[in-house]
């Protein structure tokens, strides 16, 4: 009997436990991270637990070159994220609003950069400015990730503007809104989602980018995943894990951040 | 009214009642689809008016004509005394509700109802949105989001999101076509109401012949892109002019029949061996001896008997003879379906006075109207337009 109804508590619960498990799965490697970003290696390599110490966390840019390249990896995502976003909108509207020339072709390349394996994109624009004879450095860097980027906002951009009532606008304009005006009050604000998803994509993969990256820098720009790559060759310092950790964490205070906002709208109207 | 100016909140702003709307030669084509062949068309100021037709008729693209948001192929629109054809949306003194309301989905009901007002640069709206809240009983849920709110909510928010504005002509396209029966009626009185009480120009775009009926003062029916017959509800419920609008609004038994003679007021048809009697005045076809016409009466003007009372049919009433093929009960009043060696299917409405147990299908009855009642079509129509098929 006993038995019988711990079969059924369980029954009632699985979905509960394949969440739990799932999550487990998900922040267990960021967990690691977290414990050995307070450990004082023996070596150059810290894979080994030693004993705890709050050095890296106190000086974080000890290491040659870290922050500089954490600060470079930041200006990167936050300019490919506006500029990603600002042109991946108006792509957005131009495919889901109007009928022109090369409209079906546009709208199948928008697709390219999200199917097609990195490496060949990274090569094939790091050929691109070779040819051009284009500087390597920031700039190719900004012009790979905005590419990339785009095509992330324009699908969540282009889903929000189609599934639009076009009386809406029409609405606005009956109630004497300028077409300027109907954008910003009203197309604009029931697009913001797909826009706000789209920019938040464009930062997150932008940020730990390295392939594409890889090909398309200067010498003296690395960002803060190539620092990685090129010091886990040598030895791998405790601050990589406290850069790690703080990217881990201002994401989940981010989502918890939404998340409650969202609560109180709902709660509050 | 002064001239139009280059602020265009001015039109409106200054507007004390309704403005009249002239339609001339206004028509719409998409490729060689037409939509509405050319027409004119005057709505008077302060009225309550319908245009009424079946999905596809052209009565949706001439309100949204009227509104601006669909450009004439041919003619010009006027309000008021402005002309107004080439001037977009949200430069003319009108307002709009929509069909499912088209509420903004990320404002609240307050900032929905005060969304023109700001348009128009006004900064105090408070006192303005709450008592338009107020005129449609939602003044507790000013903070509710549209999809927080029932459909007839939903539907009171669009009136006084388009009524705030003071707007010359109110536009409503299909507005209670969302709601149930029992709320589709109350808000039926309610608009009329209101619009009564705000003196403004309504001009409701309807299929449904009842609302146009309840609320209009004046009703369009338009069909093909053309308006078949305007007039008040009761004229034309009583007078329809074609085959179109004796079907389409209500019910009509049309029996072909051909013009023997004339005596006094009246003509002397024939209809096989009966006979029958249309006032001349009453007839909308022109008809000579030896014409056919098609004579036309509504089912609820019949009086039907049992063949053995057709002895008691006090003489100078139209009859015609026929068997019951069907009759349901539906409370306040019998339908009766006859038919009849010349009119199949004849259509009678029989209040539950005094029910005659016998009148069951398969019963020979005689059916017999006053002659006064008969109107007259031209027999050259098709006979079943505007039927409503069940």
């Amino acid at each position: 009997m006993i038995v019988l109804n711990w079969l059924h508590w369980i029954r009632r619960h699985l979905v509960v436990f394949a969440a739990i498990a799932a999550l487990f799965y998900m922040t267990i490697p960021n967990v690691i991270v977290l414990i050995f970003s307070f450990n004082q290696p023996k070596g150059r390599f810290n894979y080994s637990w030693n004993h705890f110490s709050l050095d890296a966390w106190t000086h974080p840019c000890d290491v040659g070159d870290m922050c500089t390249s954490v600060s470079l990896s930041l200006q990167i995502a936050v300019l490919a994220t506006i500029g990603a976003t600002i042109l991946g909108t108006m792509v957005a509207f131009a495919l889901a609003r109007y009928r022109f020339r090369g409209r079906a072709p546009v709208t199948g390349l928008i697709w390219l950069p999200m199917a097609m394996p990195e490496i060949v994109m990274g090569a094939s624009l790091g050929t691109l400015f070779l040819n051009m004879r284009i500087q390597f450095g920031f700039w190719t860097i900004l012009i790979a990730h905005i590419m990339f980027c785009l095509s992330f906002v324009v699908t969540a951009v282009k889903a929000r503007v189609m599934s639009m009532d076009p009386r809406l606008e029409q609405a606005a304009q009956d109630l004497y809104a300028t077409p300027t005006q109907t954008f910003l009050r009203v197309t604009l604000p029931i697009a913001a989602p797909g826009i706000a998803a789209g920019a938040l994509l464009s930062f997150a993969i932008s940020i730990d980018d390295f392939i594409i990256t890889q090909f398309n820098a200067g010498p003296s720009t690395v960002t803060f995943p190539m620092f990685v790559w090129g010091a886990a060759q040598k030895g791998l310092p405790v601050q990589v894990n406290v850069i790690g950790t703080l990217m881990f964490l201002v994401a989940v205070l981010c989502v918890v951040a939404g998340q409650l906002l969202g609560r109180t709208r709902k709660a509050r109207s | 009214m002064t001239q139009q100016t280059t602020a265009p909140a001015e039109p409106q702003a200054s507007a004390a009642s309704g403005g009249a709307v002239t339609l001339t030669g206004i028509s719409k084509t998409w490729g060689d689809f037409t939509a509405v062949q050319p027409l004119d068309l005057t709505i008077p100021e302060g009225s309550f008016f319908a245009l009424l037709g079946a999905s596809g008729c052209g009565k949706t693209t001439t309100l949204r004509m009227i509104a601006g948001l669909e450009e004439p192929t041919a003619g010009t629109v006027r309000i008021g005394d402005q002309d107004v054809t080439g001037l977009p949306p949200h430069k003319r003194p009108v307002n709009t509700v929509f069909q499912n309301y088209a509420l903004f989905p990320h404002l609240d009901v307050y900032e929905n109802v005060a969304f023109g007002l700001r348009r128009r640069g006004i900064k105090s709206v408070k006192k303005q949105v709450e008592d338009m809240l107020e005129l449609v009983e939602l003044g507790h849920l000013p903070r509710r989001k549209p999809h927080q709110l029932s459909g007839g909510q939903q539907q009171r928010v669009a009136v006084a999101r388009a009524l705030i504005n003071r707007p010359q002509v109110l536009l409503l396209d299909e507005p209670l076509g969302a709601l149930d029966l029992k709320l589709r009626r109350q808000m039926q009185l309610e608009l009329k109401r209101i619009q009564t009480e705000v003196g403004i120009t309504f001009v409701h775009v309807t299929h449904d012949q009842e609302e146009a009926m309840t609320m209009a003062d004046t009703i369009a029916v338009m069909n093909a892109g053309r308006i078949e017959q305007l007039g008040a509800p009761a004229d034309l419920y009583e007078n329809p002019t074609s085959t179109f609008v004796a079907n389409f609004l209500g019910q009509s038994n049309l029996i072909e029949a051909q013009v023997t003679g004339s005596s006094g007021d009246d003509l002397l048809l024939s209809v096989g061996d009966g006979r029958l009697t249309l006032p001349t005045a009453r007839s909308a076809a022109t008809a000579q001896i030896g014409d056919k016409v098609l004579a036309g009466v509504r089912p609820e003007k019949i009086s039907i008997a049992h063949a053995d009372d057709a002895a008691t049919v006090p003489d100078g009433r139209n009859k015609i003879t026929g068997r019951i093929i069907d009759a349901s009960f539906i409370g306040v009043s019998t339908q009766y379906v006859v038919n009849s060696p010349w009119c199949p299917e004849f259509a009678v409405f029989a209040q539950n006075v005094e029910r005659d147990t016998r009148l069951t299908p398969g019963t020979e009855v005689v059916l017999h109207w006053n002659p006064a009642h008969t109107f007259g079509l031209d027999a050259t129509q098709d006979i079943e337009a505007g039927e409503v098929s069940a």
